[in-house]
């Protein structure tokens, strides 16, 4: 009678154990350190309402991709896109997940944010030390209605590896032949001249210390900081502002559908009101999964993301992907991610 | 308790009792030998752990810095180029920024450090001698990221606006040092870390220097202050060659906490991979680089080549460690001769 209790206790409790563990799945991320403000709100949201964890580690997109080649994580994250060589090397995939991009921003006397217009050419040629001066003609030459001060240019630039200087670099790269090829583009690069702050933190605080500089920080910061921002003529032809809008119309402007593996880089893109220095981070995991229902707990992760995270992203000053995309993005996981026999992951 | 009862069996104890207490100690002196050699062995040990460290350190960076050193061969040593994108890679700049900030430091820190010590040792009123000694204490155990957001934030701007204009205005014309002082008043620059260094090393010179004064022997001092020397006398002809391995140690030390720190120097050296003549401008250094650009360091010969850096940093390291205790060896001998 006695052990019958007992037998009945140790199945329940078993019973239980089962259940809980099929209830609290964890899974793991390492990677880009630009989006983890974002993904432990999600997280914590996340965890919330379904009890799931994400662990997540910002340790540097270089980090992130050498850890999902060990394997070691269920997902890594880069703010560089792998090329589509690569991803196929690894046998990954790659999915953007909010967006985000670099601003310029400068420190001259009585400069209000939004009173400086550049273009492409120009803030290249300032970063290659061509243009030294802050009434330069091709300075002056779009700023007809401000009295620039005959001062010099005092660049600043990341001294740490960072997805924003990728953003940054590509852009330049796009709009200078020059700049591609005597610098190119990087997480780090060689810059020709200027002073290096380390994250955004550090160049910010040169810029607001250094009278006649110009730096870039990431959106967000800027924002935050109430930084003079500058207008940037973008592929069309007009001088926007970095704000939510533009970042968006960067991002839906863009033709996800004709880049293999999402190597797509949000910057210099077609658009009446696109901002020309924005950029996706990514996701990075593995196609043909091992352990599939770990895989389908990552997806069904960036789903609810998607799905429920703009406005945790918005109050956090990131830019959510538009609608298009994340249909776009969900279709690939259908067709891409694969259990060892085969058949879809997800959903 | 157990020796005391064999002390009295040994007084009072006839032959039998005398043999069992002699085998007694022979049993105890053999676990006390036995406990002796455990004791020996495990310190051993642990000195010995340093050495396996230090093997295994030095030989994990020489093999993940191989790639790079088939790449750039002694090139390395003697490149200032650094473009992660071509993955060109050069040392030159971090070494002389390193070099060149560490020099700074001691040429400042090592006077001011003499300063304190000889203050607190020999001048000082005894009620000033213990908040001061603290204070250097204090001032050691401060993390060095305090020292570079302080450098960054409250140093770099007071230093742009009222001392590099005056350094650029009444130095930067003279005849030989005058390019050294030359450019725009950033705040920022291989100057203002040497500065940030020469705050952080003298808590470390200060502190040994005053320990080893302090172990002066009094009748040596008070000898000479009897045959009418000043205070200087003593100190230079005295304490000074009394101690000169703890002060060459305690310079050391400093230098080493120099050559190493990061962070702080992160903040404030400027972060530019190029070499100028001018102090005020921007540079880098070994570990500053190694800190800005690891996380995100993406391709084995861009590892690899930071991977180097940190291996070259530990030469120098050894070298300078190596050319101070041949100048102790050659003071000793010179010291010989002239008595």
């Amino acid at each position: 009678m006695r052990a019958k209790h007992i037998c009945a206790a140790m199945a329940l409790a078993g019973a239980a154990i089962i259940s809980v563990s099929a209830v609290a799945v964890e899974i793991t991320g390492a990677g880009a350190t630009f989006p983890y403000p974002i993904y432990a709100k999600w997280a914590e949201a996340y965890k919330g309402k379904t009890g799931n964890e994400l662990n997540y580690q910002s340790i540097g997109s270089g980090g992130g991709i050498k850890q999902i080649q060990n394997k070691t994580v269920d997902f890594g994250a880069s703010d560089m896109p792998l090329k589509p060589d690569d991803l196929d090397k690894n046998g990954l995939m790659q999915f953007p997940t909010v967006i985000g991009g670099a601003v310029p921003v400068v420190n001259l006397k009585g400069i209000k944010p939004g009173e400086i217009r550049l273009s492409g050419a120009v803030l290249a040629n300032i970063y290659l030390g061509k243009i030294k001066k802050w009434n330069d003609p091709a300075i002056a030459a779009l700023n007809s209605n401000v009295s620039l001060p005959d001062q010099d240019i005092t660049v600043v630039h990341r001294s740490d590896g960072s997805g924003t200087t990728f953003i940054w670099s590509n852009y330049l790269s796009k709009v200078s032949p020059e700049w591609k090829d005597k610098v190119g583009e990087g997480t780090s690069i060689g810059w020709p001249t200027g002073v290096g702050g380390k994250g955004n933190e550090g160049v910010a605080s040169y810029v607001l210390r250094l009278n006649g500089s110009i730096g870039y920080v990431e959106y967000a910061y800027a924002l935050q900081n109430k930084m003079a921002y500058c207008l940037v003529q973008n592929h069309d032809g007009r001088f926007v502002a970095p704000n939510i809008d533009t970042f968006k119309a960067a991002a839906a402007g863009a033709d996800w559908n004709r880049a293999p593996g999402m190597y797509l880089i949000l910057t210099d893109q077609p658009g009446a009101n696109a901002w020309p220095i924005s950029g996706a981070t990514f996701i990075l995991v593995y196609k043909s999964q091992d352990k599939p229902t770990q895989a389908k707990e990552v997806l069904k992760f960036f789903e609810w993301a998607y799905a429920n995270g703009d406005k945790l992203a918005e109050e956090l000053d990131y830019v959510p992907l538009p609608n298009s995309v994340v249909a776009l993005i969900q279709s690939s996981w259908k067709n891409q991610i694969k259990d060892s026999s085969g058949n879809p992951v997800w959903p | 308790m157990s020796s005391v009862v064999t002390a009295i069996e040994r007084v009072k104890s006839p032959p039998t009792s005398r043999i069992i207490s002699t085998t007694l100690m022979a049993a105890r002196l053999g676990r006390q030998y036995f406990v002796d050699l455990v004791f020996l062995n495990t310190t051993r040990l642990f000195a010995f752990l340093v050495l396996a460290l230090l093997l295994g350190i030095l030989i994990s960076l020489f093999i993940s810095s191989l790639p790079s050193m088939r790449a750039f061969g002694f090139g390395f040593l003697t490149s200032t180029a650094w473009d992660p994108v071509q993955e060109r890679f050069g040392a030159l700049v971090p070494i002389f920024g390193t070099l060149v900030t560490s020099f700074i430091a001691l040429l400042i820190g090592i006077p001011v450090s003499f300063g304190i010590a000889l203050f607190l040792t020999e001048l000082s009123p005894i009620w000033l001698k213990r908040p001061i000694g603290i204070a250097i204490e204090l001032l050691a155990g401060i993390p060095s990221i305090i020292y570079g957001m302080w450098g960054l934030f409250v140093f770099a701007p007071i230093f742009a606006d009222y001392v590099q204009p005056w350094l650029i205005k009444y130095l930067g014309s003279l005849a030989i040092i005058g390019p050294l002082f030359s450019g725009v008043p950033q705040g920022i620059g291989m100057l203002t870390a040497g500065i940030i260094l020469a705050i952080m090393v003298i808590p470390f010179i200060a502190s040994v220097m005053r320990d080893v004064f302090e172990l002066v022997p009094p009748m040596l001092k008070e000898s000479a202050y009897g045959l009418g020397a000043t205070t200087w006398e003593v100190v230079w002809n005295v304490v000074l060659p009394y101690t000169r391995v703890g002060v060459v140690g305690g310079i050391l030390l400093g230098l080493g906490r120099a050559l190493g720190e990061t962070m702080a120097v992160t903040f404030v050296i400027g972060n530019a991979h190029q070499v100028y003549t001018s102090l005020l401008a921007p540079g880098n250094s070994i570990a500053s680089t190694l800190a800005n650009e690891f996380t995100e360091a993406v391709g084995d010969l861009y590892t690899s080549a930071l991977i180097e850096l940190g291996l070259l940093l530990f030469l120098i390291t050894v070298i300078v460690l190596a050319l101070a205790k041949l100048l102790l060896l050659q003071l000793a001998k010179k010291e010989g001769a002239q008595t």
